[in-house]
């Protein structure tokens, strides 16, 4: 692609490396920058990580400070917000993954922005900002709920873990959460609530529901170098003023400052392993030419496709089913989350594109048992922007022309509910690699997804309830949303034994003992809340776990 | 604009030098703006079927400066951006869009012996209604379901550029870019006043002038 041709206008993050020569760009400070450790290439390093999101990110932030030689690799590029983003949805699709990828199955993935980022800092950089506890019986859900599969991780010590990454990204919540076990009260008061988010306050009480301000990584007072939120309402789309706490601006920085580096637009190819069937290190691209980083400990931290997808593409003699893959279990148990929603319109003026899409939430049917299938759901407020808001009126109604543009002149009048639901893991629902080269000439991920009779059954009940919300609000005109998901899950997932899971509750894994995996693709189960805190929880607990085995000698 | 003029006088673009918005935004819609409005992607033949269809997915007949949406799909195939991923049974984004113009503009000379682009609006959107219903099976589409192109391919296409254009954004009153300044009133009914104004029936002349004041 040459530069007069390229989509992306603001692109210099883009073109070329920018953590190099001892330095890394400072995230809050236009064209700064900030000193960079740096290691040799055949300096074995103690962790190589492969992603800094939720995951690698919060990772390579505490190994680094708890005295770890780390080197990290993104493949996406390592942007300075406050000259990078623009307030545009279409320039900003250069924060998604949109490597080439096939999707397939009965109801085929939507991938890009739902929920792939390709950035330091990951996805964190798009995500909307959601940051909820898992209900604590989910860590058991087949034991004490009856369907999925038990976590090796007891609830009581999550708790703690989300409790320190609830500070470390100075959560904006409720003084009192309504639902689960007491938990302290969040590090930021709430942020104000916006007419969409009355809306879903209105419903939720006539419905004899409880609901409250969601809990989010934007910060609602000064914190450090971030200013407190503005309420642009772009925040799927990059912040471009630092408010969020993103893995870009909380554990990159801190991550740095402690003697990681970070090494942006460098794609992972292969990991290399050696005659012990330990691995060495990895083969990555950078700069146009493929480098390799020796290493004591690989972490795979790529989230639920591209972490499969590097373990099996990186198939040897020894391991020709993939790395840690003994199993079989490498790339199965895909989950994804439904995100139906049911939108509808008011007389009065709401303009939802202003602040955080999803002030407010309700999680009643995540901890409402009585009901007949398995797994939970919350839905919350929204506030799509034009492009978003057109593409669900062409998805969910067919509508075109006349029709379409009539429709869209109300959206300074419309309302929505949508859901995150939890849908069950099913081995069918994969990630493979396909025949297909991408432009790094390796193999694409091939991702097939089918719903189940469960998830069904939860959806029609979601669409259910927030349409009878809406309706006690006063809502008219309403349409569902019946085809959407967002999240990853699964594909690497965690567990008490080899034959049964891919790594053990430390994110180690069974068949190669100095390979990690460290990120969403680690869960047995989803969940019906957004996976980023609990992904931070657990890579906090992981370098706590660390610690104590290199302590005891165990690490290698 | 269109008939319909709910925001009388609101333009997103009289922000500009304001501060909703930022360097970055500037540049980014200063380069949407001034896109070369001939095709380079496209064939002229594939151009004028484009042209055609853009004008029933997205009718903008009394717009007085229409968005150039050919010109925009054009320029995005041209760039190489993907949606990051494709569905099994569509080939990649650029053959998709060769093979469904081709297979568009079969069809129309198989039932009406015209070219599609001449095709009185009525019979185009007959066409399309078939298409999105899954009836058309022209061997022109080689085996690409029709509806499936039209659904993920066509809607969504030419949408997003008909929506990423300012133009659109004043007729919606969305408050577009918003960088840094953002938003302070946020309950019903309320609006800073770098807003958009709604105009109430019998208010249009109030609107108008409010909305002259948006900066």
């Amino acid at each position: 692609m040459s530069a007069e041709l390229a989509e992306h206008v603001v692109d210099e993050a883009l073109r070329a490396p920018r953590a190099l020569n001892g330095r890394a760009p400072d995230v809050f400070r236009v064209g700064g920058w900030v000193p960079m450790r740096e290691y040799a290439a055949d300096e074995a390093v103690d962790f190589v990580i492969v992603g800094t999101g939720a995951g690698g990110g919060t990772l390579a932030c505490r190994l680094a400070e708890l005295g770890f030689s780390v080197v990290a690799l993104d493949a996406g590029p390592f942007f300075r917000p406050l000259e990078d983003f623009a307030s545009d949805e279409t320039e900003q699709t250069k924060l998604y993954w949109l490597d080439h990828r096939i999707v397939d199955g009965e109801n085929p993935i939507t991938m890009g922005g739902k929920n792939s980022g390709k950035a330091v800092g990951g996805s964190t950089v798009h995500f909307a900002m959601v940051s909820l506890r898992f209900r604590p019986e989910w860590f058991r859900s087949r034991s004490l709920l009856g369907y999925g599969a038990d976590w090796p991780l007891d609830w009581r010590e999550m708790w703690d873990y989300y409790t320190q990454a609830e500070r470390a990204l100075s959560i904006s919540g409720p003084l009192t959460y309504p639902w689960g076990p007491k938990r302290p009260r969040y590090p930021y008061r709430p942020h104000e609530l916006n007419a969409a988010a009355l809306v879903l306050a209105q419903g939720a009480e006539a419905q004899g529901y409880r609901w409250t301000a969601t809990p989010l990584a934007t910060v609602s007072a000064p914190r450090n170098r971030s200013p407190p939120c503005v309420y642009r309402g772009f925040c799927r789309f990059g912040c471009a003023t630092n408010a969020k706490q993103s893995a870009l601006t909380v554990w990159i920085p801190r991550a740095i400052k402690a003697g990681a580096e970070i090494r942006d637009l460098a794609m992972a190819g292969r990991i290399e392993t050696d005659a012990r069937g330990r691995v060495t290190g990895v083969h990555y691209h950078r700069a146009q030419r493929w480098q390799f980083q020796k290493a004591r400990n690989v972490v795979v931290a790529g989230y639920a496709i591209e972490t499969p997808r590097l373990l099996l593409a990186s198939a040897s003699a020894r391991f020709p089913e993939g790395l840690a893959n003994r199993s079989g279990l490498v790339g199965r148990y895909l989950m994804t989350q439904s995100n139906q929603a049911v939108f509808g319109r008011l007389q009065r003026e709401v303009r939802w594109y202003k602040g955080p899409p999803s002030l407010t939430i309700s999680e009643h049917w995540n901890y409402e048992d009585r009901k007949d299938f398995f797994g939970g759901y919350c839905w919350m407020a929204q506030g799509p922007l034009p492009i978003e808001w057109a593409t669900i009126q062409t998805s969910s109604r067919g509508l075109w022309g006349a029709d379409l543009r009539r429709e869209m002149l109300d959206y300074n009048h419309q309302v929505g509910l949508k859901m995150v639901g939890e849908m069950l893991p099913d081995e069918r629902n994969r990630v493979t690699l396909a025949d297909e080269k991408d432009q790094y000439g390796l193999s694409v991920a091939r991702i097939t997804y089918s719903w189940g009779e469960n998830d069904k059954h939860l959806i029609h009940h979601a669409l259910d309830q927030m349409q009878d919300s809406l309706e006690r609000a006063g809502v008219t005109h309403l349409f569902r949303q019946e085809d959407d998901t967002n999240h990853l899950a699964g594909t690497a997932r965690m567990g008490f034994d080899a034959a049964t899971s891919v790594v053990n509750a430390d994110c180690r894994s069974w068949d190669i003992p100095n390979l990690w995996v460290c990120d969403g693709s680690v869960f047995p189960t989803t969940g019906g809340v957004n996976p980023s805190l609990t992904i931070q929880a657990i890579a906090l607990r992981t370098a706590d776990r660390i610690k104590e085995l290199a302590a005891r000698g165990e690490l290698s | 604009m269109s008939a319909e003029n709910r925001y009388p006088g609101y333009d997103v673009l009289a922000k500009r030098e304001g501060l909703s918005w930022n360097d970055a935004t500037r540049r980014t819609i200063d380069a949407r703006l001034s896109l070369p409005r001939v095709p380079r992607f496209f064939t002229p033949a594939q151009w004028l079927t484009l042209q055609a269809l853009c004008e029933r997915i997205v009718p903008q007949p009394q717009d007085p400066d229409p968005v150039p949406l050919a010109a925009m799909l054009d320029a995005r195939l041209l760039s190489g951006r993907t949606d990051g991923f494709r569905r099994a049974v569509l080939p990649q984004q650029d053959e998709a869009w060769r093979r469904g113009l081709a297979a568009l503009e079969a069809e129309a000379r198989t039932r009406y012996g015209g070219a599609f682009h001449e095709l009185r609006a009525a019979s185009q959107d007959e066409l399309l209604r078939d298409l999105q219903a899954g009836r058309l099976s022209h061997e022109a589409w080689g085996g690409m379901p029709g509806n499936a192109f039209f659904a993920h391919r066509v809607l969504p296409d030419i949408t997003s550029a008909f929506y990423a254009h300012p133009h659109a954004w004043n007729e919606m009153g969305f408050g577009g870019p918003a960088s840094a300044r953002g938003y302070v009133r946020m309950d019903f009914d309320r609006r800073d006043p770098w807003e958009a104004v709604e105009a109430a029936p019998g208010q249009e002349r109030q609107a108008l002038r409010d909305n002259h004041r948006v900066r």
